[in-house]
This record gives C-alpha cells, sequence and structure tokens, in this order.
C-alpha cells in the first residue's frame, strides 16, 4: 500500500504532509509522556520490532501469504503515540532508505497508514475494552475487532485523499469498492494475527501491554494483618503544557495550505487557462483540471468556480480528519488526566 | 550489527556523490522529486529529460546501471496497479490492439508509471550513495525534531539485531519439525511474534538503562557535525536546479 510519488498530486500531498507533520509532532511530546526518558531506545525498539513483524510471512493457503501491517498491534501494545510514531519512522526509513513510497508521498503514506490505522484501531480497541468485561478474553476480542477496523479504515482514509487529489480519473465507486472490498479481506488477516499476538504477549507480560494496563494487579502490603493497597509510586510531575496553541497553529496551517496551496495550484493549471480565468472567459470551458474531482461536482454543488471548489474540497478532507483525530486525542488524554489524579496516599 | 552499520542499498565508494554532506544530498533529492510531481505529464519529453539527469548523477556517482535497475524493481505492485488504469478509468476511450482503453487512464497510468520510476530511481541512488550514519546525520542537520531522529537511529541499529533474533526463532521453529502451511499455524507463527515484541522491549530497556549508565540524560551529544560550503550545495543543487528549468519549460511550452 505504500503509495509511489505522482499517484497524488502535489497540493494533496502537501496538505497531508502537514497533517503527517501535525500528528507526528503531538505524538512526540504524547509519546514522552508515555515513556518519558525511555523514549527514544524503546520507541526505536519497538520500531525495528514492526518493521521485523511485516517481514514474518503468514501462510494463507496453497502458495499465497500475507504479513502485518502493524498499525494497530503498535498501538495496542505501546500506546496510540508511541504507535504512531514507531509505525511512522518505519515508513519515513523505508521511503529514504529502500524506496519504498515516494518521498512526496511520505505525507501520504504517514496519515493513511500511520495515523488511520493507529487512532481508529486505538479508539476501537478503547471503547470495547471499557464495554466489555474487565479480562483478558475482552482483550484479544478488542484487539480483533480494532485491528479488522483499522485496515478498512485505512483505504477509506487513502479513497478520500484519492478522491481529494487523484491523478487518474476512476470513479470513486470503483476505488472504494476496490479498495475497501480487498482490505476487508486483509483485515480479517490483520486482527487475527493482531488478536493472537496480543493474546501471546498479554499471557506472558501483561505489563507490558499498554491496551492491558487496567489488567495489572494492584500492589497489596499487609499491614498489620491487613490487606491495604501499596501507594503508587510517586510518579514525576511532567511540566503540563497546554496543547491547545500547537493544535490551533496545525489546525490553521493544514487548512491554509489545504485550500490555499490547492486553490493556487489549480488556479494555473497552465499560462492559456490562467489568462482565460483573468479575462473571466473560462465560463465556458468544459474541461478544468478540477472538474474530474468529484467533490467539484457534489462535495461543494453551489460554488460554480471549480478552483474554489478544490480549494475547499482540501479544507473539507483536512478538516474531517483533523476533527475526527483530535477527538480520538482529546478522549485519550482526558482519560490520562483521570488516571493521573487517582488518589496517592500521602504516608508512606 | 557486524557488518559495519551499512544498510543493503549502500555501495561503498569514492565518487564526488558519495563525498557530498548527507543534507546537501537529501535536500537535493527530495527538491528532484517535488519538481518532478509538479512537472505536466503531458510533456513527455521533459521525464526523459530528467531519466537522463539521474542517468548523469548514476554515472558521476559510478553506480552501475544493473544495480539500479534491480534496485526499481521495488514498485512493480504499483506497476501493477497503473497497467490496470486504462481499463478502468472514465472518459472517452480509444482502440488499442483491440482493447478498448480510457485515454484518461492511459495518461494517469502513464504519470504515474514515470514520476513514481524517476522518484523510486532518485531515492534509489540517494540511499546507494550515502551511508546510513551519514543519512541520519542529514536529517537532524535538515532539523528533523531529535526525539524522532534518535527514534530512527535506534531503530535502523537495532533493525538487524530484531531480524536476526525473528530468524533464530524460525530456525528453531524448523528445528522441531514446524512448518507453516495454512491458517491453522498461524497461532504459532503470532506466539513467535509475541515474543519478539517482548524481547525487543526488554532489550530496548536494557539499552536504556546502559545508556542512563553512560550518562544519557534525553538527548544525544553531536560529535560530528557536518556542513556544507556553498559550493557543496550548489554542487548538489544541480540536479534539482537542472530538473526545475526542465520543469518550467514543461509548463510554458
Amino acid at each position: 500500500m505504500h503509495v509511489p510519488d505522482g499517484f497524488i498530486d502535489a497540493p494533496v500531498s502537501a496538505a497531508t504532509g502537514v497533517v503527517a507533520a501535525t500528528a507526528v509532532a503531538v505524538s512526540l511530546r504524547g509519546a514522552r509522556r508515555e515513556l518519558d526518558e525511555r523514549t527514544a531506545p524503546l520507541a526505536g525498539l519497538v520500531a525495528a520490532f514492526i518493521f521485523a513483524v511485516q517481514m514474518l510471512n503468514f501462510p494463507v493457503a496453497a502458495g499465497t501469504s500475507g504479513h502485518l501491517l502493524g498499525g494497530a498491534l503498535a498501538a495496542i501494545l505501546v500506546g496510540p503515540y508511541t504507535g504512531v510514531l514507531c509505525v511512522s519512522v518505519v515508513l519515513l526509513m523505508q521511503g529514504i532508505l529502500f524506496a519504498d513510497g515516494g518521498l512526496t508521498a511520505l505525507g501520504v503514506n504517514i496519515t493513511d497508514m500511520a495515523v488511520v490505522t493507529t487512532v481508529v484501531a486505538y479508539a476501537v480497541f478503547r471503547l470495547l475494552v471499557k464495554v466489555l468485561p474487565r479480562g483478558r478474553r475482552s482483550i484479544t476480542v478488542a484487539s480483533f475487532a480494532a485491528a479488522l477496523l483499522s485496515v478498512p479504515a485505512a483505504a477509506v482514509a487513502f479513497t478520500l485523499i484519492y478522491w481529494v487529489g487523484g491523478t487518474t480519473d476512476v470513479s470513486i465507486g470503483k476505488v472504494t469498492t476496490a479498495m475497501v472490498g480487498v482490505h476487508v479481506l486483509i483485515g480479517i488477516g490483520e486482527a487475527t494475527i493482531t488478536a493472537l499476538t496480543v493474546g501471546a504477549v498479554v499471557a506472558v507480560r501483561p505489563d507490558l501491554v499498554y491496551g492491558a494496563r487496567d489488567l495489572r494487579q494492584r500492589l497489596k502490603l499487609r499491614v498489620n494483618g491487613e490487606l491495604v493497597d501499596a501507594p503508587d509510586p510517586v510518579a514525576v510531575p511532567v511540566a503540563a503544557r497546554s496543547q491547545r496553541k500547537v493544535w490551533l497553529a496545525g489546525l490553521v496551517t493544514s487548512l491554509v495550505l489545504a485550500g490555499g496551496v490547492s486553490f493556487y495550484a489549480s488556479a494555473s493549471p497552465d499560462g492559456l487557462e490562467k489568462v482565460a480565468a483573468d479575462q473571466g472567459i473560462d465560463k465556458k470551458t468544459e474541461k478544468h483540471a478540477n472538474a474530474d474531482s468529484p467533490l467539484a461536482d457534489y462535495g461543494v454543488k453551489d460554488v460554480d468556480d471549480a478552483r474554489l471548489s478544490g480549494g475547499l474540497a482540501g479544507v473539507i478532507g483536512v478538516g474531517v480528519t483533523v476533527v475526527a483525530g483530535s477527538a480520538v486525542f482529546w478522549a485519550v488524554r482526558r482519560r490520562r488526566t483521570a488516571d493521573d489524579v487517582s488518589p496517592v496516599s500521602a504516608g508512606v | 550489527m557486524g557488518a559495519g552499520h551499512a544498510h543493503r542499498l549502500y555501495r561503498h565508494g569514492h565518487s564526488p556523490v558519495h563525498a557530498l554532506p548527507p543534507h546537501t544530498k537529501l535536500a537535493a533529492v527530495f527538491c528532484f522529486v517535488v519538481v518532478v510531481v509538479s512537472t505536466p505529464r503531458e510533456a513527455m519529453w521533459a521525464f526523459a529529460l530528467y531519466a537522463v539527469l539521474l542517468g548523469v548523477v548514476a554515472y558521476v556517482a559510478r553506480v552501475p546501471a544493473a544495480f539500479l535497475l534491480k534496485r526499481l524493481l521495488i514498485e512493480v505492485p504499483f506497476v501493477a496497479f497503473a497497467v490496470l488504469m486504462p481499463f478502468v478509468a472514465e472518459g472517452e476511450r480509444v482502440e488499442v490492439l483491440g482493447m478498448s482503453l480510457s485515454v484518461s487512464g492511459l495518461w494517469g497510468a502513464w504519470n504515474v508509471l514515470a514520476k513514481g520510476t524517476l522518484g523510486v530511481a532518485a531515492s534509489v541512488l540517494l540511499a546507494s550513495t550515502t551511508e546510513l550514519r551519514e543519512l541520519l546525520l542529514g536529517l537532524q542537520r535538515l532539523k528533523l525534531p531529535p526525539l524522532l531522529v534518535q527514534i530512527a537511529s535506534f531503530m535502523i541499529r537495532y533493525g538487524d539485531v530484531i531480524t536476526d533474533e525473528m530468524r533464530r526463532m524460525r530456525i528453531a521453529r524448523e528445528s522441531r519439525g514446524f512448518e507453516a502451511r495454512g491458517v491453522k499455524h498461524w497461532g504459532v507463527l503470532a506466539k513467535s511474534a509475541g515474543a519478539l515484541f517482548i524481547r525487543s522491549y526488554e532489550r530496548g530497556e536494557r539499552v536504556h538503562l546502559a545508556m542512563v549508565s553512560r550518562g544519557y540524560a534525553g538527548s544525544m551529544p553531536v560529535i560530528d557535525e557536518v556542513t556544507a560550503s556553498r559550493a557543496q550545495w550548489t554542487y548538489a543543487f544541480a540536479l534539482p536546479g537542472a530538473a526545475l528549468l526542465v520543469c518550467l519549460l514543461g509548463w510554458t511550452l
């Protein structure tokens, strides 16, 4: 699924690049909170693990075999932030070292395969773990569902990106059918392998599974013949800095880039059309660079100007992504802060 | 790990391209790819010129053509996708060899093939002339967040270790008569993957402790700051500069 150069047009590549950069920046901060100063070696080793496990072949039947994509697995095992980071690093290195996936398509690849899979997987996982009864089996079931949904979600995300910025006018219906159809099948394999792998880790070292932290037994101390909860180790207070500024800056930049850049880029596909636009004689031209984009057709129907609707399409795409992403991050963070204020007994 | 930290793609050499500072090469390749992607697909001759430019770079870097072509095979999956495009795309159709193909699909396929191939070729050239450590230094020099560079460097350093661990586990499985033939053997493979995760994570903890005991406090010391002279920048940007000229010609002609 590594997208090569030239598959998605330049403005959308730039916009997804901004989305990816924002996501990586947020994850860097988040991962530091998840792993403190152990971030570099641990995230690095987990990235190496993801890289290795992608090479582990799972035979399906007579000669065919599949392999793990790893987004869902990373999210469940090490948490969403570190997960996004690890998969992004793997993609970055694959792009630079192995020429797997284009350099300009890096934004598309990271948004699609690192951010969407990981975030969707973790959201589904968290939701199911909350709903289902506590226990190891729920973890396995939740990982199955999370991985099952994460792969088609990535396919849908890719289709959306393709819809806005694809360089060929294959009808969106065909792309969706093909992508989602194939990826539902891949998702089943991914889900089975992920669930089995998470199950194997939970059985041996449940403390290492980020998603199963709730299963951890609290340390009990016998004080005067009574069992009492041991005090939590005093957590080192992390300087709580508001992410709102980063958030807003990222959002505004992506919107400006998606809207502005695509407006600019499609505003002058060639000199002649620019002149035509300047002179206001392009009302009659039939084929505009953006006339193929479905968003230009019915996404923003009332906007006659194809360039403007191209920009709007970009803004809508980025907006949806950012809103969905922030909702999930917000939910996760709120949970985290709720965890942090759990009672810490004063006396030791 | 014993292999001198050189990755599979790297070709040792002493050409002028090898000698360039890594961050100039990274920036140049990135600019080149951006220029290629923003070239109109109708200007077919422009892509031929780009290929010639890359050929010149490969010649200067003394990278043999066979090596370059073999590495291009990585994009085969997308070639298959591109071949399908003319059959499924919309729009007016032409008859070619008795098959009805979509014109815009043909253009799309050409677009992806030409730009994708040039992008892959540029990346392969970069990777084959730049050492791993240099690449990471270059990324750091290009102001990638230091933490990200550290993670990437740990991934690269321990990638071979973890892969070797996986290989040993496979040999252990096979020497006990296990052969994965179908879905029913997934459980065993998944247990291996789980064990691999635990081993990687624990190794990460040990690596961290080893680093802490050597005075690590959150950032790696920069020992060799790479710098580039104006001449080196100019030399590196000869490629994207020439490409930009071709691109501008492509837009105007």
